[in-house]
């Protein structure tokens, strides 16, 4: 898979290739940061600091 | 063959380095949201409390309802509290659990708030000590707390945020706040639980002394 990222890359010298390389990886990085992120993460969740009962997040009715 | 080996073994990788930044975005990331939600409730509120009030205000859902200030965390330690304890509602910030007393009243004030992720509102309350000031502002008053005690109980153990704590069947006589987090830091697996008692009310200062709040 990388190889061939690599091989596809544009740039003739090593140089240019390199920062193409890294350019690509820092739009994944941001693409993930920004976008797929914080999509996903209110679908997990690991840290919830609400005393309740067997059921969490329904809270609405603390006193049972 | 070796080529599938290769690409399996990269496609690990990858999905190690993802991982890893999707942890790093939970504990960094998400503050974000939480600070631009903050700043939207805390102008929200400010402009409310200009306003003449309301005969019956009622505070709705995920909306702002009070200011939390707890000194001992620092002098900018300031936070709106949000109405509600939804995984929604506590992404904006501490939730006051609905139906349990209001700022200042009889029975058992009680907030919720993230240790971790979020902003981590909560993340030092476990520093907190007998006799530390928690704030409470609200429209006229600003209410003070001083905490009592704190333990660590398991997730379902309700009676913590009970009127009168421990004694779901008692009516209440004293006001008390109840602060409840995660514990311990980066787990659900316990709550820290810190109870506090009011000794003092008194009139609200205009404008709190924040930067924030000023404008």
């Amino acid at each position: 898979m990388y190889a061939w990222i690599w091989r596809h890359l544009p740039g003739e010298r090593l140089r240019t290739k390199a920062l193409a390389a890294l350019a690509l990886a820092a739009v994944v990085v941001a693409l993930l940061w920004y976008v797929v992120f914080p999509w996903l993460e209110p679908k997990v969740q690991f840290d919830h600091g609400v005393v309740d009962g067997p059921t969490p997040s329904a809270s609405a009715s603390p006193h049972r | 063959m070796r080529t599938l080996i290769r690409g399996l073994g990269e496609l690990c990788i990858t999905a190690g380095l993802v991982l890893l930044l999707f942890v790093a975005y939970e504990l960094w990331g998400t503050g974000r949201y939480t600070r631009e939600q903050q700043d939207r409730l805390g102008k929200e509120l400010t402009k409310a409390w200009q306003a003449p009030a309301v005969t019956t205000e009622k505070v709705k859902l995920g909306r702002g309802l009070a200011l939390i200030r707890i000194p001992k965390l620092g002098r900018d330690y300031r936070y709106v509290i949000v109405e509600g304890v939804t995984r929604a509602d506590l992404r904006k910030g501490p939730g006051h659990y609905p139906g349990t007393a209001m700022p200042g009243e009889v029975g058992n004030f009680v907030v919720s708030g993230h240790r971790t992720t979020y902003s981590a509102p909560f993340n030092r309350i476990g520093e907190l000590r007998r006799g530390d000031r928690i704030l409470i502002d609200t429209r006229r008053r600003q209410f003070v707390y001083q905490v009592t005690g704190r333990r660590i109980v398991e997730p379902d153990d309700v009676e913590v945020i009970a009127p009168v704590p421990n004694h779901p069947r008692r009516r209440p006589t004293e006001r008390l706040i109840t602060l409840t987090t995660c514990h311990p830091k980066y787990s659900a697996a316990e709550r820290l639980i810190v109870h506090g008692r009011l000794v003092e009310t008194r009139e609200r200062v205009a404008a709190p002394t924040s930067p924030q709040a000023a404008d």
